[in-house]
């Protein structure tokens, strides 16, 4: 295994050794060690590594991510796992807004709450929530699932494309477009993988599904005569 | 953007720390505000009846002796005073109306950054490194302190410009954001009687602040009715004597962490200025909520 101190050695410095991993992989497991809120650790990853992260992270931690598995042992700033690709992030505390924000794929585990505007924009990223989200999350949600284990804020999946929406708790309003809709058992299926995957045990029984009333997708022909 | 960071301390056996255990969080916010940047701390209060004035003047030698002697001899009432760079410290053993007019009569070109029983206000242009190292910040005492570093987007990079904006009596306020509304509000509170010295934004918010209290508003319902009348972004630091107050408008875009031990409550920007609290590891870390009002104040008062 690798550490990186990162009172002794810079964010840039890390995040080009990680990078240095996709062309050759030397090192499968790094620990990343005093990483004191900084922005941008763990960036842009592209190899199959795990990444510990032994402390509270700053704005976009493991952003782009691809294939790589990072954890951080702490909270996260805003927009961590932004635009990821493929691979996991897990936050072992809470996570601030914009989690997952417009993420194509791979798994964002929180283990925490996460602050408003989580999975904003979402393209196919899995989100797992154990605690709460804040107002906004899933806003514009075009593809994916977000699990929420715990509440939901104000105006959830408002201008919801495709993403599915799972809650456990209260959802304290629902966005424009966004209806709760029927638990079929496709639904408890696709769950129930989230749930595993994640490392969570929760009842998928007892979530509510979520999704778009898809009211806002095409032009209203009655609106013509405004033309 | 701009930076804003806050400590109340709960153990009055580190007051005499404060400075020191603040000048790191305000520097860990230089990437954030590069332009300015201000604190006020409270502590060494005056007697009931006396007022603590800070006075600037944009002449580092001014003659502030004269100006304490002429106070002493016109209102003939007791004054101390000590001078820290360019701003000095007056305490007068008189009302704040008293003081406040005889400054503003006598010294017309002295800019009187706060009032009150506990309050001081320092700030200035530059790196927050060097208005900590002007001041001798370190090396201050007191209850708590907030402070802000600027990254200018409404108004002017000037020393008026930069927070904490007093708002009367032993307040003031510290904003990371932009009002949408400020033109408009502050010509209402203008026709309301609030004095304005800037066109910043920032300062329109403390002077709606002051109208609120004035109209008899306790704290809360200040700051309730700010998240009415208020539009824009913003996440308030407000100080006040027996503590401080943290505010976020309803969509939250601007950052706020919290950190909670036995010994202090801090807030700040981001998390990057707590982490070198003391027990900053076991604190009780969280982001404030939207359009939720967090007060903490001690009740000797």
């Amino acid at each position: 295994m690798k550490t990186i101190n990162l009172t002794e050695q810079s964010v840039r410095d890390l995040n080009q050794a990680l990078h240095d991993q996709a062309i050759e992989c030397t090192e499968r497991e790094w620990e990343v060690l005093e990483p004191k809120g900084q922005h941008n650790i763990a960036c842009g990853l592209d190899q199959n590594i795990s990444v510990d992260i032994k402390g509270p992270t700053g704005y976009y931690c493991a952003g782009m991510n691809k294939k790589a598995h990072v954890t951080i042992h702490g909270n996260a700033g805003q927009g961590v796992a932004e635009n990821m690709m493929s691979g996991t992030v897990r936050v072992k505390g809470d996570a601030s807004q914009a989690a997952g924000a417009t993420a194509h794929g791979g798994l964002l585990v929180i283990e925490g709450n996460a602050a408003a505007r989580c999975g904003i924009s979402m393209k196919g990223v899995d989100i797992v929530v154990k605690g709460n989200v804040g107002h906004m999350s899933c806003f514009m949600g075009q593809a994916g699932a977000l699990v929420v284990c715990g509440d939901a804020g104000d105006a959830l999946g408002d201008s919801l494309y495709e993403t599915h929406i799972y809650v456990k708790g209260e959802v304290k309003s629902l966005g424009a477009d966004c209806i709760q809709k029927d638990m079929r058992e496709e639904h408890i299926e696709e769950l129930t993988e989230l749930l595993n995957r994640a490392g969570v045990d929760e009842d998928p029984t007892a979530f509510k599904r979520y999704g778009s009333a898809r009211q806002l997708y095409n032009f209203k022909v009655d609106n013509t005569s405004a033309y | 953007m701009c930076g804003i960071v806050g400590l109340y301390l709960k153990n009055k056996a580190l007051e005499s720390q404060l400075g020191a255990l603040f000048e790191p969080m305000l520097i860990a916010m230089t990437d954030r505000g590069p332009d300015s940047a201000g604190f006020a701390i409270y502590g060494d209060e005056v007697a009931d009846g006396s007022i603590k004035l800070t006075l600037r003047h944009a002449d580092e030698n001014y003659d502030w002796a004269a100006l304490a002697e002429k106070a002493q001899s016109d209102l003939n009432v007791g004054v101390e005073w000590f001078k820290n760079s360019k701003v000095a410290v007056f305490k007068l053993q008189t009302s704040a109306a008293i003081a406040e007019a005889f400054i503003k009569e006598t010294a017309p070109d002295v800019l009187i950054l706060s009032a009150g029983q506990s309050i001081e206000i320092l700030k200035e242009v530059g790196l927050p490194e060097n208005i900590a190292d002007t001041f001798n910040l370190k090396g201050m005492k007191g209850s708590h302190i907030i402070g802000h570093t600027r990254m200018a987007t409404e108004s002017a990079v000037t020393m008026e410009g930069s927070h904490p904006f007093s708002t009367g009596m032993d307040l003031c306020l510290v904003h990371n954001g932009s009002l949408s509304n400020h033109n408009r509000l502050r010509e209402e509170l203008k026709r309301e009687g609030i004095v304005f010295e800037t066109e910043n934004d920032s300062e329109v918010a403390a002077g709606y602040l002051t109208w609120r209290l004035q109209q008899g508003d306790s704290l809360n319902e200040a700051l309730t009715n700010s998240l009415k009348d208020l539009d824009g972004f913003f996440t308030f630091t407000i100080g006040t004597r027996d503590g401080f107050a943290v505010l976020r408008d309803p969509i939250a875009c601007k950052p706020a962490v919290m950190a909670e031990t036995d010994d202090y409550v801090a807030m700040a920007s981001e998390y990057q200025a707590l982490t070198t609290l003391p027990g900053i590891e076991n604190a009780r870390i969280w982001e404030p909520e939207p359009a939720t009002i967090y007060v903490w104040e001690r009740s000797s008062h």
